[in-house]
């Protein structure tokens, strides 16, 4: 590594001056006005003026961006969707997901049972619609709380450095240890609490380092930039260079990590019904479905019992991997 | 540097006790493994009594923990409940386990990132799309579904390789495992280097780079990439954990007694010595990787330096 | 930065190379050593010594190497004389032991009357830490090397119940009347044990020596194992291939693949949701015959609302809620039979089995249950927990279907609610500290196929598997008099005491479990034994 690392250092200065040059415009808040020579909607003027003309700021600017955005349209309205399904499931099934009749187990679609039957003879399209509401607040509760405390402990470790990142770092690495299995029986098995918050636990216990890593590692990157040093050389308090300054700039690869994340816990939450520490019946979830067409191979016989649990995810993965990728654009001041 | 590094190693010791505590109790609060011993009868009392002496379970929970310290540190990892050594079963479950994980890393890295680089600097185009489907598609499958279809695809349908892996586990016998182990991770790897490429092309560096008429190749290579694996090194500092403690679906689909396994079956029999010794050793390896991960920040982006 | 275009290329000559490496290592099945039968092997639990194995994987092994008194026919399930010649009695309590002439161990060392009482006192010492010690509680002066209270020192090392006569001949006293245990002597804890076990055991199991059809070649803990035919073996059922060898695989669906891939020639415990594939798959080459398992949901009767007569009808309503025929065919695809009785169909009827004993109870009838439930005051707070740990075996998928069933026959969805636990450890814990509160899953496989062994563990006042805490001293009087009681006798009185029980019901029988096991195109001949271990040494190599 010596070696190149020399050769290579004559022509990297003026990238690297020309790397932090840029973000340093969006980050000191010059950004929003080279913007308004750009920019094109009015009202957006005089919303920033009304409330500070000098800068809008780069909140209040993603959220403009993020609204002209077509991605973010057609994923906020996907995620709508999901959860008014989630929340009313009777809007688009009529029947009883817990209505199973084992004489029908595996049958395939008829009439009024268009996506066939599952094992125990329910009805697969009722179940997958029914199985929203589980999934997805298992998924979104576990990934807000993961990336909150991961985010948090993570970036206060990048960003202080020194003796506070060593503790946090090492207290995440102690917790990085736990196996899945273990943390899952023995936190499932002292709470005797039901429903999903016994399982979204575990899953912020056994996520957070993960995402501490990800958002220390990519604040420790940030903290480098000429231009968050400037804003310490003109004083800028710590709370508003964290906020103003760090958490745009460093947020990208932690939402990027969630979005998929997202879509793990939900594959997590299948193992752990599958192991007997997850949902529960008679709660229905895409992830207890999709462990249970594993089950010895079933799928193989009949793969509708897979398909369609598994196509409902994706749909969701999907929608917030979209929203994920429009917010994080909307925070790259580089793309304007 | 060389401080640094002399620092970061000795913290190893904290982590370890800390580590090794907690694993200690969680396994103590599953309760007591001697009544699964005894099959679907209830344990008679004088042969329970007599194996918990012998597993060292009717001491309290402190003294237990030390005594076990104590042994570590003699290289006495303790014995599992079918009698063989704890560390008889790590000699063979790491190094099958760290091929598995080597194997699975290197696909990552050289699939995953180049599928980033690829869709990122074609964002929005066909190969963007597929690569997002791709990703898609890996999350929502769960690794069972891939690994038995994968299995049963080319172990009987079209033979091309054994469905399971032989006791030598070698390299040429992992590679179908390793491929299932790293979907998941692959779409993450992707989707990071994806949206690091893309934010970095626009950069000034990188337009600086094309003015002064470098060919493309090098301005990806020697520009782009080397500022846009930050975030990818980091998730693969944390990913080598999950593939070697979290391969236990894998390992048991592809029949690999591995780290995963032998977690899982000392988990299930609640069997610390086993657990404990595993999860040590695993331990050391984060700290190992994450410290790997630290300088290596520093090689990519000089600015970043550790006193 | 020269470094890392050099570690790019190192990284693809590691893929190519791996994946020519897989190209020539895997491809063509290998077809094995001629003679030798490849099959499935789990890890056993314990170390495998005769008297410290109580499951599957450890008998298989045991099954092969020892040869106790008697043996298990694997067509009848009835007892046949192994190395005894004769064992006699003239009051059901002192039995006199003579031993054929002409056994060997595989070290060539001769099977005496001490290879056998050495044996059982080292089985039974409570110092030596084996599982299945209570298999000598029927033996005089058991108390004395194994107390009963926790922590108690014994206080012989040996039972004074049993007396060496001459190198063939040892007497055996037991502490009460046993009419049939003789009939028990097959069970692998009564193996006898060669000198070489007591003088280095810790060698002996790393290669463990016994009396049986097959000696141990080799054996890699938690990997493999190779067994030859033994030569000298003296007993009737000799092996018909060269040899065994037993590959230890993580999960039982890999098996089955490894099977299908034409890795293996005997896989057992095939996953009964695969046995839809099985059919297919294996073009009929499978086999699913009974075994002496019975599944059946207990009940804590230790708890006030499980007592009493209405607590009686509506545990009678419960099982007649449980549509058996539906589950054991869509779950189990005819890997279970619906339940009738407390025993099993491998008993054959002379020894007990008796189809229909349970009557109308067992047979479902979801009006019948919902009126009898209702007339009884409904369940104990309106609803009823079913609780199994789901670590092992797929049991989610019987679960859910009970529940349904249950649910379906009172109409209404929160009548039965699934409690699974996650270790086994866990739940035989909250079993053993009486923690229950509703309908639990017992499984019952048998130890040997005696009438007796599905009912006096399970049911007599304080037994070691009681787990209802059932008492009835109807049903203790009918086993103790069963027990002195001889051969046909015997039998028909503990026909009598089940009755009792099956009026009582502190357990409902829901299904007879079968053993299945797939086998290749090399080999002929297999089939399980009444404990679902494939018979090895009927298997013929083609």
């Amino acid at each position: 590594m010596p070696e190149s690392h020399v050769r290579s250092h004559p022509e990297e200065p003026p990238a690297f001056d020309g790397a932090s040059a840029a973000p340093a415009a969006g980050g000191l808040g010059v950004g929003p006005v080279e913007d308004l020579v750009v920019g094109d909607g009015s009202g957006r003027r005089a919303t920033g003026r009304r409330r500070r003309p000098k800068a809008r700021g780069l909140w209040a600017d993603a959220w403009h961006d993020l609204r002209r955005n077509p991605i973010f349209g057609l994923s906020a309205l996907l995620i709508i969707f999901l959860l008014l399904v989630s929340v009313w499931p009777g809007l688009i099934a009529s029947r009883d997901p817990l209505a199973c009749d084992l004489s029908r187990s595996l049958d395939g679609p008829a009439p009024g049972h268009w996506f066939g039957f599952d094992a125990q003879g329910c009805d697969v399209y009722t179940r997958t619609v029914y199985g929203a509401r589980a999934s997805i607040a298992v998924a979104v509760c576990a990934t807000l709380g993961t990336a909150l405390i991961g985010g948090v402990l993570g970036g206060l470790a990048g960003f202080f450095g020194g003796w506070a990142d060593g503790v946090l770092s090492r207290i995440t690495d102690v917790f990085f240890g736990i196996p899945m299995v273990l943390g899952g029986l023995v936190f499932l098995a002292m709470t005797e609490a039901e429903g999903i918050w016994p399982v979204v636990w575990v899953i912020v216990l056994l996520g957070w380092p993960q995402a501490a890593r990800i958002a220390r590692g990519s604040v420790i990157t940030v903290r480098q930039n000429d231009y968050v040093q400037a804003a310490r050389a003109l004083g800028a308090g710590t709370t508003r260079m964290l906020v103003k300054h760090v958490l745009p700039n460093a947020v990208a690869p932690v939402i990027v990590v969630m979005t998929i994340a997202l879509g793990t816990y939900v594959a997590l939450e299948a193992t752990l019904s599958f192991l007997g520490i997850g949902l529960q019946p008679p709660t229905v979830s895409w992830g207890v479905a999709i462990s249970d067409a594993s089950d010895g191979m079933q799928f193989r016989n009949a793969p509708h019992i897979l398909l369609y649990p598994a196509a409902a995810l994706s749909v969701t993965v999907l929608a917030f991997i979209m929203l994920g990728d429009a917010v994080r654009d909307a925070l790259d001041p580089k793309l304007r | 540097m060389g401080r640094y590094v002399i620092r970061r190693l000795l913290q190893t010791v904290p982590v370890f006790i800390g580590t090794t505590f907690l694993i200690f109790v969680m396994v103590y609060a599953l309760g007591d493994p001697v009544a699964g011993l005894f099959g679907d009868r209830a344990p008679d009392p004088g042969t329970a009594a007599r194996l918990r002496e012998e597993f060292g379970l009717d001491k309290p929970l402190w003294q237990q923990y030390l005594l076990y310290l104590g042994k570590i540190f003699t290289g006495d990892f303790g014995t599992a409940f079918n009698g063989r050594p704890v560390t008889e079963l790590m000699a063979t479950a790491f190094p099958a386990t760290v091929r598995l994980m080597l194997i699975a890393l290197v696909i990552e890295m050289v699939i995953g990132v180049l599928l980033g680089v690829v869709s990122g600097l074609r964002r929005g185009r066909g190969i963007d799309t597929s690569v997002l489907l791709l990703t898609l598609l890996v999350i929502s499958v769960p690794t069972f579904v891939t690994g038995a279809t994968l299995q049963f695809l080319l172990g009987v349908k079209w033979p091309l390789v054994n469905p399971a892996v032989s006791t030598r586990a070698t390299f040429g016998e992992l590679l179908l495992p390793g491929l299932v182990l790293a979907l998941v991770s692959l779409a993450y790897i992707a989707r990071l280097t994806r949206t690091s490429v893309a934010e970095n092309a626009r950069a000034d560096y990188v337009r600086t780079a094309v003015a002064k008429g470098l060919p493309r190749h090098r301005v990806v290579t020697h520009h782009l990439l080397r500022n846009s694996l930050i975030p990818v090194i980091t998730f693969l500092g944390t990913d080598i954990g999950s593939l070697m403690a979290g391969a236990l679906v894998t390992e048991r689909i592809f029949n690999i007694q591995g780290v995963g396994y032998h977690l899982y079956q000392g988990v299930l029999r609640q069997n610390s010595p086993t657990v404990v010794g595993f999860v040590t050793i695993l331990v050391l390896v984060f700290l190992a990787a994450n410290l790997l991960v630290d300088l290596l920040y520093a090689v990519l982006d000089p600015r970043i330096r550790y006193a | 930065m020269r470094t890392a275009t050099r570690f790019t290329g190192a990284v693809v000559a590691v893929v190519v190379l791996a994946t020519a490496t897989a190209a020539c290592g895997g491809g063509a099945a290998g077809s094995g050593e001629s003679g030798v039968v490849r099959a499935s092997w789990g890890d056993p639990q314990h170390p495998l010594e005769p008297a410290n194995t109580n499951e599957v994987q450890g008998g298989k092994v045991l099954d092969m190497i020892f040869r106790g008194l008697k043996r298990y026919d694997p067509r009848t399930g009835r007892a046949v004389n192994a190395v005894a010649e004769s064992i006699e009695t003239d009051d059901q309590q002192n039995f006199t032991v003579t031993l054929e002439k002409g056994w060997e161990f595989s070290d060539g060392t001769p099977v005496t009357a001490k290879s056998f009482v050495d044996a059982w006192n080292y089985g039974a010492l409570v110092t030596n830490n084996q599982v299945n010690s209570y298999f000598f509680q029927y033996i005089e002066g058991y108390d004395d090397v194994h107390p009963a209270k926790e922590g108690a020192k014994p206080t012989a090392r040996t039972m004074s119940g049993l007396t060496v006569k001459d190198d063939h001949t040892f007497t055996v006293k037991l502490g009460q009347k046993f009419s049939q245990w003789p009939e028990t002597l097959g069970y692998n804890a009564y193996a006898p044990l060669p000198e070489s076990f007591f003088t280095d055991r810790e060698a002996w199991l790393r290669k463990p020596v016994g009396n049986g059809p097959y000696k141990v070649d080799s054996y890699t803990r938690g990997q493999s194992m190779k067994l030859s035919r033994n030569e000298n073996y003296s007993g009737e059922d000799k092996a018909r291939n060269e040899g065994v060898e037993l590959k230890v695989y993580t999960d039982t669906n890999t098996a089955y693949t490894d099977l299908q891939a034409g890795n293996l020639d005997v896989a057992d415990d095939i996953p009964a949701s695969q046995l839809k594939n099985a059919e297919r798959d294996l073009d009929g080459r499978y086999v699913n015959q009974p075994a002496g398992i019975l599944q059946t949901l207990t009940f804590p009767l230790y708890r006030k609302e499980w007592q009493g007569e209405d607590a009686r009808r509506i545990r009678q309503g419960l099982s007649m809620a449980i549509d058996r025929e539906r589950i054991t065919e869509r779950i189990y695809h005819g890997t279970r039979i619906p339940a009738t009785d407390l025993t099993s169909p491998v008993l054959g009827a002379e020894g007990g089995y008796t189809e229909g004993l349970c009557g109308r109870t067992c047979a479902y009838d979801p009006k019948r249950a919902r009126r009898l439930i209702e007339e009884a005051g409904g369940l104990p707070g309106g609803s009823v927990t079913l609780t199994s740990n789901v670590d092992t075996g797929s049991h989610r998928q019987w679960l859910d279907a009970v529940c349904n069933s249950v649910n379906n026959a009172l109409g209404d969805n929160d009548a039965c609610k699934v409690r699974p636990v996650g270790t086994f450890a866990d739940y035989r814990r909250d079993i053993a500290a009486k923690e229950m509160k509703g309908m639990f899953r017992a499984g019952w496989q048998m130890d040997y196929p005696l009438i007796q062994n599905f009912l006096q563990p399970l049911y007599y006042t304080d037994a070691s598997s009681n787990d209802s805490g059932y008492s009835s001293e109807k049903f203790d009087g009918l086993v103790d008099r069963a027990n002195a009681a001889e051969g046909p006798e015997a039998v028909e009185t503990f026909r009598e005491a089940q009755k009792v029980v099956l009026r009582d019901l502190p357990a409902i029988p829901l299904w007879y479990q079968n053993g299945t096991a797939g086998y290749s195109e090399r080999v002929k001949g297999v089939r399980l034994n009444a404990f679902s271990v494939p018979v090895f040494t009927d298997i013929e190599v083609a």
